[in-house]
């Protein structure tokens, strides 16, 4: 490899390691979640349809998905996390309707199917994290990460009930669940992943070795001696 | 053998073909690593036309549907989402190539003479990639879909008298909107790639009519034995086949590894806002283009307005593309190849490409007077790297070419 290619391979590595959207004021906790954690992404999907959905849907998923990726029947994602007497091919939309949430909390409950992707799984799990009370606000709390959230404190009867601990691990849970809900397709292709690269290794050792097999005529001088 | 290609071959030119291109292509043994990226730049664009045709089944060019449709294709689609990231990634790999491709093309001098028209027809080739995938870019109807288009077709409302008619010429509406994802989708999967294969096989022909340049800047033809063949020449097939077949691979493996573990690379190929449907009332904090548009983006912003005019900037932007056609009659230099020029040379070549590079980071960067500063000052070295060719090119003392190619 040439020395200038190297340069220009180190220069690239450096630049790229500064996130261009990383420029975030607030300082974010680390996730730190485990998308192949079943238990957690299970306990993320109960808590998610009990606290989360009423208000908030993640339309891009269906609830067989779910069952499927969380190795759950149909009938206990049916009689567990489905409340609004849905079909279980459906996808997962709220109960609320548009016009009471422009009335009750000032705007739409954003859809969360690609959250985890656009801000980050740290910054949900912190952001979940950083309700405190404000008495100036509407619902009597306020947000350290996201300042003046029309969002009220919903996850407070889950906070009250537990450590600081077991209420991190919950958030950690629904956090890893919108992971997952960001993009389903992150359980195949992280599995698939290493057998791509082991075949395309083992490809390369055939194509090199073939290769040299051929280019042993330009080495001893079969081209090169037409002299 | 000869009865079974003569059927063929008394109505049409296979084996000539065939020979003539591959067969008894002689090319200069001494390729190194940075020949690689001509072939690697055609599997490219042979993946990019057929993961497209596939995303084309099933994507909705539709403001009302586009963004959803993309996510039905991560979700619903069978292996949709590989096929996804094998185009966004793609797409970004592609341009990967083609900078190294045109890097190479520099180090080597293989723009000179007798290869302008090939440079000539790169260049081409080039800027219609950028349109390409700036189309392309618009499709999945994100926020950053939405606000750069936006931000870089308003540019063209900057042109004086016609500026305003023309913008909206161009969008088929007042604001980017549904008549404007539509034609964008029209540009991106038919008009554009029709194009680009026309020219790539414009290009390969100029390149076959006057023979591969080398690491050593040297005309193999010069040097020929008796049976009129290239003594430094090799057939192109098998030794670069099997060369270009290994050279692949390894691409891939890189390729996959990021489509497999990255696709997104850290907001690069993939950015975070753009996961956010595009809503023409919200603005983002932060709009970036995509990072290989970037560069010319800096540009742009490095020019300051005139009477309130943005159209300077833009006639900026668009002379860095452009004079990169004049390169072969810019460079005076006796020799091509970078091993023989003058140690001025590079030094002027390097700091050239930390100019680009720098001017594609600070594209993605946000406004500050510090990097606009910056911005400033590697703008001007990047036009000076082209404007006083003619006169340093022809500084210094070049070593002397040898008559074979070394290696």
């Amino acid at each position: 490899m040439g020395k200038n290619f190297k340069l220009l391979f180190v220069f690239f590595t450096l630049l790229l390691s500064a996130n261009i959207y990383a420029a975030s004021k607030v300082q974010l906790d680390h996730a730190n979640t485990d998308i192949f954690d079943e238990a957690s992404l299970q306990n993320g999907a109960k808590l998610f349809m009990n606290y989360c959905s009423g208000c908030h849907a993640i339309s891009f998923m269906r609830y067989n998905r779910i069952a499927k990726d969380l190795n759950l029947t149909e009938e206990q994602v049916a009689t567990n996390l489905m409340f609004a007497g849905k079909k279980v091919g459906e996808s997962v939309t709220t109960a609320m309707p548009e016009d009471g949430a422009s009335k009750w909390f000032g705007g739409v409950p954003p859809d969360l199917s690609l959250v985890a992707r656009s801000k980050g799984t740290d910054w949900i799990y912190t952001y979940l994290r950083s309700f405190y009370t404000d008495e100036s606000r509407i619902f009597g709390v306020n947000n350290t990460v996201l300042v003046n959230a029309s969002m009220p404190h919903v996850l407070w009867p889950l906070q009250e009930g537990q450590s600081e601990a077991g209420f991190d691990n919950d958030v950690r849970d629904i956090t890893n669940f919108l992971d997952y809900v960001g993009e389903p397709a992150k359980l195949i292709r992280l599995t698939l992943g290493k057998w791509v690269l082991l075949f395309l290794g083992i490809l390369f050792i055939l194509t090199y070795m073939l290769k040299k097999e051929y280019w042993k005529d330009v080495k001893y001088g079969v081209w090169r001696s037409r002299d | 053998m000869n009865n079974k290609q003569s059927w063929i071959d008394q109505r049409f030119p296979l084996t000539k073909v065939f020979n003539e291109h591959l067969a008894e292509y002689y090319t200069p043994r001494n390729f190194n690593i940075w020949y690689f990226f001509g072939g690697l730049a055609i599997l490219m664009l042979g993946m990019q036309l057929l993961t497209g045709i596939f995303l084309t089944m099933h994507y909705k060019p539709d403001a009302e549907y586009a963004f959803a449709s993309v996510e039905y294709i991560m979700r619903d689609v069978e292996w949709g989402w590989f096929i996804r990231y094998l185009h966004s990634t793609g797409a970004s790999a592609f341009f990967i190539i083609i900078y190294l491709h045109m890097m190479r093309a520099l180090l080597y001098g293989s723009y000179k003479g007798p290869r302008e028209l090939i440079w000539i027809l790169g260049m081409v080739l080039y800027i219609l990639l950028l349109a390409e995938a700036f189309f392309g870019y618009v499709l999945p109807w994100g926020q950053m879909s939405f606000w750069g288009a936006q931000v870089i077709i308003s540019l063209f409302g900057s042109v004086p008298v016609v500026g305003p008619d023309l913008l909206v010429w161009i969008l088929g509406d007042y604001a980017v909107g549904d008549a404007t994802l539509n034609r964008f989708f029209s540009l991106h999967v038919v008009v554009l790639p029709l194009i680009l294969v026309v020219l790539v096989f414009l290009h390969i022909v100029a390149l076959h009519t006057v023979g591969s340049n080398n690491p050593d800047g040297i005309e193999i033809k010069k040097n020929k034995d008796k049976d009129g063949i290239p003594k430094d020449g090799i057939p192109f097939h098998p030794y670069f086949t099997v060369k270009d077949a290994m050279g692949a691979v390894a691409f891939l493996w890189i390729f996959c590894a990021v489509v497999f573990y990255a696709p997104a690379l850290n907001g690069y190929f993939l950015e975070a806002p753009n996961f956010i449907e595009a809503n023409p009332l919200k603005t983002p904090e932060h709009i970036a283009p995509l990072w290989y548009l970037t560069p010319y983006y800096s540009v742009l912003r490095a020019i300051p307005p005139l009477f309130g005019s943005q159209f300077p900037g833009v006639l900026a932007m668009f002379a860095a593309l452009l004079v990169f056609f004049f390169l072969p009659w810019l460079d005076r230099s006796p020799v091509k190849s970078i091993r023989y020029r003058s140690p001025i040379y590079k030094w002027i070549l390097g700091i050239f490409v930390v100019s680009f590079i720098m001017l594609g980071w600070l594209g993605v960067q946000p406004v500050t007077p510090l990097y606009v500063l910056l911005a400033r000052i590697f703008t001007g070295l990047y036009f000076a790297f082209f404007l006083l060719m003619p006169w340093y090119s022809t500084l210094g003392k070049t070593k002397e070419v040898p008559d074979r190619v070394t290696a």
